[in-house]
């Protein structure tokens, strides 16, 4: 966490925190930071834990067996089984499941001493995340209704007087097909970002206050260390809340273009 | 300072900006949140149910102060 305040001045964070200067392949599609670096240490980190849980799965689970069993039926059951019902539920539970968890690792790097920064605090991860929500709650309508039948159910909602179409549709058009994946987007980012220049902010001031301070000025660095202290827990929940979001919206998304009436 | 200036104020703009945009969805969270405590106290049986519809409405509304914040650092 590179809180560069200068010389002795008060540490800022600024947007310069999530465009760190390039590690390899710089210039080039391929470009590689420190902010891809920790998200290649999330995704192997999450692979291996399912990976090694996986190949020594009993019946009886163990430990480590359990922890995954515990997240993996939360998801199926209070997330894909709550909103989407038992039966509609299972073609999208891997999605679900995968989307969670890749969210969950991205996000909870943001705390990790040493990686500091959420891989999802730069808008590419999230845009990605959303554009796979979007694809998926298109794909759910059109397998249910057909591709005439979902734009449909979408866009001409029954039951309204028809003159109010000219008004209804282009709404629908920009709030299902628009705001839905860029809300996705920005609230898993800024969040995300959000939280980051907290602590930063927080655990500058501390560094500044307890290195460059004079006298009582001292005292109100414990203040701030304990507030960086709350904030890294606000943090871990903020991280996990954000996961259960992003995939409890998803889920609801394809519900409602699934039984778009 | 000139001697047509009587006071100044120097910073970014996009903060109070930011300050007005949480006003709304500060409201709307507490509403949202306090409703949510109410029927669970009514009815806790469905309070399950209730938590997710919360969540929903929750991120419905932070969306709308995160757009704030993201406007701020944007423009």
């Amino acid at each position: 966490m590179a809180a560069s305040g200068g010389d002795g001045g008060l540490p800022v964070p600024s947007l310069s925190e999530f465009f760190p200067p390039a590690i390899a392949f710089e210039g080039t599609l391929f470009e590689f930071n420190r902010i891809t670096l920790v998200r290649w240490v999330s995704v192997i980190v999450l692979c291996t834990f399912f990976w090694l849980v996986a190949r020594r799965a009993t019946l009886v689970p163990g430990r480590a067996q359990s922890i995954a069993e515990i997240g993996l039926d939360f998801v199926r059951v209070n997330i894909a089984e709550e909103v989407l019902g038992k039966h509609r539920a299972r073609p999208y539970v891997p999605l679900l499941t995968v989307m969670f968890f890749a969210i969950l690792a991205m996000n909870i790097t943001g705390v990790v001493p040493g990686l500091n920064i959420a891989s999802t605090s730069v808008v590419t991860v999230p845009l990605l995340l959303a554009i796979t929500a979007f694809v998926a709650f298109i794909w759910a309508g059109i397998k249910n209704h057909g591709v005439v039948g979902y734009v449909r159910t979408t866009l001409f909602p029954s039951g309204v007087p028809w003159p109010l179409y000219v008004i209804l549709t282009p709404i629908e058009i920009i709030s299902t097909f628009i705001l839905r994946p860029a809300t996705l987007t920005i609230r898993l980012m800024a969040n995300m970002l959000a939280g980051h220049l907290l602590l930063v902010t927080f655990f500058g001031l501390t560094n500044y206050l307890f290195v460059e301070a004079s006298g009582a000025l001292k005292v109100v660095g414990v203040l701030t260390f304990g507030a960086a202290f709350a904030f890294t827990v606000f943090e871990i929940f903020i991280a996990a809340l954000q996961a259960y979001i992003f995939t409890l919206l998803t889920a609801v998304y394809i519900s409602l273009s699934q039984e778009a009436h | 300072m000139d001697n047509t200036t009587l006071a100044e104020l120097t910073g970014n703009i996009a903060t109070i900006g930011y300050g007005l945009a949480t006003l709304g969805p500060g409201i709307g969270i507490g509403l949202l949140v306090a409703k949510t405590q109410e029927s669970v106290a009514r009815q806790p049986e469905v309070a399950g149910q209730l938590r997710v519809n919360m969540f929903i409405g929750m991120a419905l509304v932070e969306a709308l102060g995160l757009i704030g914040l993201v406007a701020g650092l944007i423009f």
